[in-house]
Order: C-alpha cells, then sequence, then structure tokens
C-alpha cells in the first residue's frame, strides 16, 4: 500500500546544484556569454523569439544558456517570464511593404523590381562541414555594393493589378489575442496566424509537409520571400500622436497558390502567409502553407479530411509548450493513481483466474 | 520652457523614435558627453513591459496579433516643468531615463546643442550601419545573363 508522502527536499535541492553544475560544463573551457549566444547562434535566438513569442534578443540568449540549449525549455522560461509583463498596449500593423530587405526572393518572377537578393542564407551551400570553423579565425569581410534606397515592394502588388490574385482588404477590425482569450472553434483567420507564427517549427513543418505530400495538396509557390528590419510603431497616449517604439527583424512569406475556382470563387490565385520574429525562413515558408490550407472553408473548397485542413487539431497541437507541459507531467509521482490501477488490474486478474479455473465461457481473444 | 503645443509634433515624434531604436551603448555613450544634467522629479518611475505587435495577413490586409515586444517606458518633469517621455525598446532602465531627458530637453533651450552633441551623431551612426547592411544585400542580388542555346 502506497501512502501520500512528503520529502525529496533535499535531493530536489542537489539535483538543480548538478544540474547548475553540468549547466556550466569543464571550468577549463571558457564560459559562455549571452552576447556570444546572441551573436554566433542567432537563428536559435530567433526561435526562441517566435515560439516564446516575445522579441528580446537578449532575453532569449539567457534562456538558451539557462536550458542548456534545449530551445523548448528556453522558450518555456521566456514564456513563463511574458505573463510578468504589464502589457502597454497594442502597436499598429508593421508595414512590412517597407522592411529594408536582408533578402528577399522570389520563385514566380525572375525580374521583380528590386531584383532577387540572395541575403545571408544556407542556400547553395553544399551541406559539408567545414572543419576551419574548429579553429578560431577572421572571417574575410562580405562584399559590398551600391546600396538600393527606395523601398522594395511586395510581388503581390504585381499581380494584384492584374486582378487575377486573391485580395487581401485592408480592414481596422481588431484581431483576437489567443493570450488574453483562450482559443475557441471554429476559430478565424487572424487567431490561426498567431497560433501558427508561435507554434512548434517541427510541427508546423511537418504539417506543411503533409500538404505538399498530397494531404489537402494546394499547389503553392514562394510569391515572396523577404528577411529585413520593420520599424514598430504605437500611439502613446501621454503623447497623443504614434512613435516608432523599436524595430524588429522578420521573415515574410507570402505564397502564391493555383486554384481552379470553387463554387463561390472564379479561378485566380489564392493567398497563404506567414510571418515571423528573426530570421526564421522554414518557419515562415511552412506557416504560409499551413495558414492556405486551413482557409478551404472561406474558399469554397472540399473538405478533405486532411489533417492539415483540420483547424482544431492543427491549433490545439501546434504549442510545443502546451505539449510538453501534458507529455512531461506523465513522469512526476502519480503513485495514489498508479495504485488505484493496481488495485483494478489485480481484481481483473483474479476474476480471469477465476474463470479459467472454472471452465466457464473463456474469451478466444484472451489467448 | 517652451510651450509643448509648440513643439511639432511630426519632430518630436521623430526624435522619440530615434532614440527608441537607438543601440543603448551608442546613446549613452554619446549622452555622457552631455555635460549638463538637469535635476528633474518621476513621474513616472521606469518600467519593464511588453507591447504586442501586430501584423497584417498578406502584408497589406487586416491586423492579427504577431507576438509582443520588451519595451522600457518612464516620464520626468524638469524643474521648470518641463515634460519628458521615454518609450524605448527592451529592458534598459538608464535608457529609458536618457531618452526621457533628452525629450525634456529638446522642447528647452538646449534643443540645439543635444540635438548636435546626441541626437545627429546618433542618426548618422543609425543610417551608417543600416546603409553598410543595404550594401552587403545589395552584393547579393542576382544578376541574370541567358546561356547562349546554339539552336540555330
Amino acid at each position: 500500500m502506497y501512502v501520500a508522502v512528503k520529502g525529496g527536499e533535499t535531493a530536489i535541492e542537489n539535483a538543480h546544484a548538478w544540474l547548475a553544475e553540468e549547466r556550466r560544463g569543464d571550468t577549463d573551457v571558457a564560459e559562455l556569454s549571452l552576447a556570444q549566444i546572441r551573436e554566433q547562434l542567432g537563428l536559435a535566438v530567433n526561435r526562441v523569439m517566435a515560439e516564446g513569442s516575445l522579441y528580446d534578443p537578449d532575453l532569449a540568449a539567457l534562456a538558451i544558456k539557462q536550458a542548456r540549449g534545449d530551445l523548448i525549455e528556453a522558450i518555456f522560461l521566456i514564456r513563463a517570464y511574458r505573463t510578468t509583463l504589464p502589457r502597454f498596449g497594442y502597436t499598429q500593423p508593421v508595414e512590412t511593404g517597407e522592411m529594408a530587405c536582408d533578402r528577399r526572393i522570389s520563385a514566380t518572377f525572375k525580374d521583380a523590381p528590386g531584383g532577387q537578393v540572395l541575403g545571408p542564407t544556407f542556400d547553395y551551400t553544399h551541406r559539408l562541414l567545414d572543419f576551419k570553423l574548429a579553429a578560431e579565425g577572421e572571417v574575410p569581410p562580405a562584399a559590398a555594393a551600391e546600396p538600393r534606397e527606395e523601398r522594395t515592394p511586395h510581388i503581390s502588388e504585381f499581380l494584384q493589378g492584374e486582378d487575377i490574385i486573391q485580395s487581401e482588404p485592408e480592414s481596422d477590425a481588431v484581431p483576437g489575442d489567443l493570450t488574453r482569450e483562450p482559443m475557441e472553434f471554429p476559430s478565424n483567420r487572424p487567431l490561426r496566424l498567431q497560433s501558427l507564427t508561435r507554434g512548434d517549427e517541427g510541427f508546423v513543418l511537418g504539417m506543411a509537409y503533409s500538404t505538399q505530400r498530397g494531404y489537402a495538396r494546394n499547389h503553392a509557390f514562394v510569391g515572396e520571400l523577404r528577411i529585413g528590419k520593420v520599424a514598430v510603431e504605437m500611439e502613446v497616449p501621454e503623447l497623443g500622436f504614434a512613435i516608432e517604439i523599436g524595430e524588429i527583424e522578420l521573415t515574410e512569406c507570402e505564397t502564391v497558390n493555383q486554384f481552379k475556382g470553387s463554387k463561390t470563387e472564379p479561378p485566380q490565385f489564392t493567398r497563404g502567409y506567414g510571418l515571423v520574429f528573426g530570421q526564421s525562413e522554414r518557419k515562415s515558408i511552412a506557416m504560409a502553407l499551413v495558414d492556405r490550407a486551413l482557409r478551404w472553408e472561406e474558399l469554397g473548397e472540399d473538405d478533405l479530411g486532411a489533417p492539415a485542413q483540420d483547424e482544431e487539431f492543427v491549433l490545439s497541437h501546434a504549442d510545443n509548450i502546451q505539449a510538453t507541459g501534458f507529455l512531461e507531467h506523465i513522469k512526476l509521482p502519480h503513485y495514489v493513481d498508479f495504485q488505484s490501477e493496481l488495485e483494478l488490474v489485480r481484481k481483473l486478474r483474479r476474476e480471469a483466474e477465476a474463470r479459467v479455473a472454472s471452465g466457464a465461457d473463456v474469451p478466444e481473444a484472451a489467448e | 520652457m517652451a510651450n509643448e503645443t509648440e513643439i511639432d509634433a511630426e519632430v518630436r515624434r521623430g526624435w522619440m523614435s530615434l532614440l527608441a531604436k537607438a543601440p543603448e551603448s551608442a546613446l549613452m555613450a554619446l549622452w555622457g558627453e552631455v555635460s549638463e544634467r538637469p535635476a528633474f522629479e518621476w513621474l513616472r518611475a521606469p518600467e519593464v513591459g511588453g507591447v504586442m505587435v501586430r501584423g497584417r495577413m498578406g502584408g497589406t490586409g487586416a491586423a492579427f496579433n504577431l507576438g509582443e515586444m520588451t519595451v522600457t517606458r518612464c516620464s520626468l518633469v524638469l524643474a521648470d516643468g518641463t515634460v519628458g517621455h521615454g518609450y524605448v525598446q527592451g529592458r534598459s532602465k538608464p535608457k529609458a531615463e536618457a531618452a526621457a531627458l533628452i525629450d525634456a530637453l529638446m522642447q528647452t533651450g538646449a534643443a540645439a546643442s543635444v540635438r548636435a552633441v546626441v541626437l545627429d551623431p546618433l542618426a548618422g551612426q543609425m543610417r551608417a550601419a543600416k546603409a553598410a547592411r543595404a550594401a552587403k544585400a545589395a552584393a547579393t542580388k542576382v544578376e541574370f545573363f541567358t546561356m547562349v542555346r546554339g539552336e540555330d
């Protein structure tokens, strides 16, 4: 018989002290600074900001250090910190058309104004380990050319002119905020986008990939992918006008999807949209594909029963902090729960054995 | 003291936006060169919080909530009654204080010297950093050329 007991304080304390020691690792090796993490593991920092849903590179670097590089643990730390912050307000929507682009490519238009700007990309590298990085060394400076002064227009503007792509009308509708009210179904596109942009990269990637493999295929082209900085503007009540309160790096992906038309819509191109904190290219493309798949109902498409069309399935499982919280809780003490399960199975076993002994109806399947 | 209504909102918006986005180290280094530090009282001591950043669906459509960013804000009043506000990105209280003091001084007779010592050099540094990035991006722009196909 198990009974509820207290205890373990010393064990827990000692475990945490050992954790701190293991986190530090071999003290003959120099300790990592937050600036090193921020500057040299920038894409990990970006992922923690995106899924932690808080743009602050220094905090994300601290979380990564504290979590020993476990990014989901780091995201958990950021989400927990986020809840302690007073909310000063909501910004005006960022204008990605004004982005200072580090990278801007289109898979649909070769000669778009502004051109194909590769930026600091892994694309076209050979994915061979570079053993030179194992040694310290100077990096030769990157090449420079005449900088572009004018704004870089969105590629979709060109299709819009021909009225052959679904438009995205501007609106002043106030979007729901899932950090304030729990998600309810059926949901709507603003809430889906908020959920996807902070969703687990691996999960959103898997969902997007499933559409490419045929589960609600939506024939996506990357109409445009851009990475760069945008200013963030907010109305400040004390002033009575809006000021820029900062600048953030974003990755935006707009897909152009083939669409034969439906009962309600003429043949045209449709759109999927991804917008993610930081340089998060894979995530933003995946987000755009899943966004498009989830729009089946508004476009009058058939429900094919595909997982990526099921918003309740996608949105309820995209959040890695909810998921890991529920998953990992089963390792914590369940002594009393398990004791009752044990009693139940013993009782069933006794009854089954009694039936066998008496020669009564033994079910075939039990053999 | 200058009357606040005399300050052009667009001009004030300009310096407040610059201060919000400025790298802390650059701002504090330039602010350190300002010798005259006025006495002030807090109207609101520096406080760290979050704002919810919004995006637009499809880049141009209706708004959605993208995620939060950290912001530090404070408000203060100089001895002559001039009120300064600081709203800066990140969690630095010293940076918010410097921004609020500069905002206040920019409404006084010290405006020209603060602009010359802090704002103009700061704007110059930030423009240069932005131009350097844009120049590297420009160097990665693809120049297409057509291969001779030899079909004729």
